[in-house]
């Protein structure tokens, strides 16, 4: 009876889940890069590279420097924003709102993307990670919990980004219509710039239409489920809530049995080795801080990467602030080499690529001022409304 | 009475969370958005309350919960 009720209760959040693992499975089969058919931070670092943000394997040649490899506006992300906007409107939920501390969000986006990207995924490529056998995923699952409930420990002490206030339409629309319009302009050659197909992983792409329409429909599930993989742990551990934790259970879980049935663990399963994963650093220790810092800097921004862009699309212009934060913080960590590489196993036995010096400097620096930001907007704030 | 407007999740379920423990009869919350009003009522309906929910002017919602 239990059982039923659970179902019934969260057949959304299970369904968008399921419908993720899907997409994400598809877009590997039709193109996109290896476990990674769906990566929030991985679309917005090549977004970062489309607009000319940064210059990731770019080469000098003649006078010239060649387009990098991390270049193409990934149509996902057009499609998530129009699809949470689309359903939006139709459900009367696209409201303009925001005024919630704009600037520690950009740098708490900012943040979050270094991380990430040190650890090379957001929360949505970890558990597809996972799905695809990578056990430096689970190392990095490892370090989200422990970040989320850092944050969980602060926002149970009374933390908060303050209130946010009513806007108009056109302020809640501006980011979502600017990002498709720039995006489809992109796409087209008409500005931006664009890695050549096939070379990785930026030319490693699934048909843009596809892309867009798969976009559209994750995009408007998680408008209407909730969907949110930072919220999942939190809900569980803050209020016994399991519904949004059995959706991110629901990712793994099909694209599991998705690679078991496409029968790609032959190919990228590696016997459970940490070295020579698809796009894998097999630094555990930054792997681990990497992810603790998404799963902190997002507790406190109340949502992951995708629930960030979902709220973008539905007016929220504080997570607007934030994806574009991440998309500057995707810029940072290539232009000062913070993002790790893939390690690869060379013929001699010696490990090359993982994470870097300036990237371990960065998680360090990005701990510390996380620390600073969950005490003082817990603690000083008490003492704020006190005095008050 | 509790003021959530303009919080987003999970501030206006936390601040339910704790005026609930000391087992008031009833409680009202005011929300801005559905996500709390959804997310407000599963808590309260997990934890002994019945909700009754109110669309006042302007995206704003009343929520009444009571003691089962």
């Amino acid at each position: 009876m239990k059982k039923e009720g659970f179902f019934k209760k969260y057949w959304l959040v299970l369904l968008t889940g399921f419908v993720v693992g899907v997409a994400a499975l598809l877009l590997q089969k039709l193109g996109n890069p290896g476990n990674m058919g769906f990566c929030i931070a991985c679309f917005e670092r090549d977004i970062a590279g489309a607009l000319g943000l940064h210059t990731a394997g770019a080469k000098v040649a003649e006078d010239a420097i060649s387009v990098g490899n991390l270049a193409y506006f990934r149509p996902e992300i057009i499609g998530i924003l129009l699809g949470s906007m689309l359903m939006a409107i139709c459900t009367k939920e696209f409201k303009g709102k925001g005024g919630s501390s704009p600037v520690l969000r950009f740098f708490l986006g900012a943040g979050v993307m270094i991380g990430a990207l040190v650890f090379l995924g957001c929360p949505l490529r970890m558990v597809i990670r996972i799905g695809g056998g990578d056990p430096n995923a689970l190392i990095g699952l490892g370090g989200f919990i422990v970040g989320i409930l850092i944050g969980v420990f602060f926002l149970k002490k009374g933390f908060t980004l303050n209130r946010a206030y009513k806007q108009s339409s056109l302020e809640g629309a501006a980011f979502p219509i600017t990002t498709a319009i720039m995006g489809l302009l992109c796409l087209l050659g008409i500005i931006g710039l664009m890695t050549a197909e096939g070379v990785k992983p930026g030319g490693s792409r699934a048909p843009w239409y596809i892309a867009i329409i798969a976009g559209l429909i994750v995009g408007a599930l998680g408008q209407k489920s909730r969907f949110c993989m930072v919220g999942g742990v939190r809900d569980a551990v803050m209020f016994k809530e399991f519904g949004l934790i059995a959706g991110f259970g629901m990712v793994i879980l099909t694209v599991l049995a998705g690679n078991a049935i496409l029968g790609n663990f032959g190919e990228t399963y590696k016997g459970f080795k940490l070295v020579g994963q698809p796009i894998a650093s097999a630094d555990w220790l930054w792997n681990f801080l990497g992810m603790a810092i998404v799963g902190w800097g997002s507790a406190l921004l109340g949502g992951c990467p995708l629930r960030q862009l979902v709220l973008a699309g539905e007016g929220n212009s504080d997570s607007a602030i934030t994806v574009i934060g991440m998309i500057a913080g995707a810029a940072l960590a290539h232009n000062f080499k913070l993002a790790s590489g893939a390690s690869t196993l060379a013929d001699d036995g010696t490990v090359t690529g993982g994470s870097t010096p300036n990237g371990h400097i960065a998680v360090i620096a990005i701990l510390v001022l996380l620390a600073i930001v969950s005490v003082v907007c817990t603690f000083c704030k008490k003492k704020e409304k006190a005095e008050q | 009475m509790i003021d959530a407007r303009g919080l987003s999740c999970p501030l206006p379920v936390i601040m339910v969370q704790k005026a609930v423990k000391d087992k008031p009869d009833k409680l009202e919350v005011y929300v801005d958005n559905q996500t709390a009003v959804g997310n407000v009522t599963r808590f309260a309906n997990n934890n002994g309350y019945d909700v009754a929910v109110k669309e006042l002017e302007d995206d704003e919602y009343s929520l009444v919960l009571t003691k089962r």
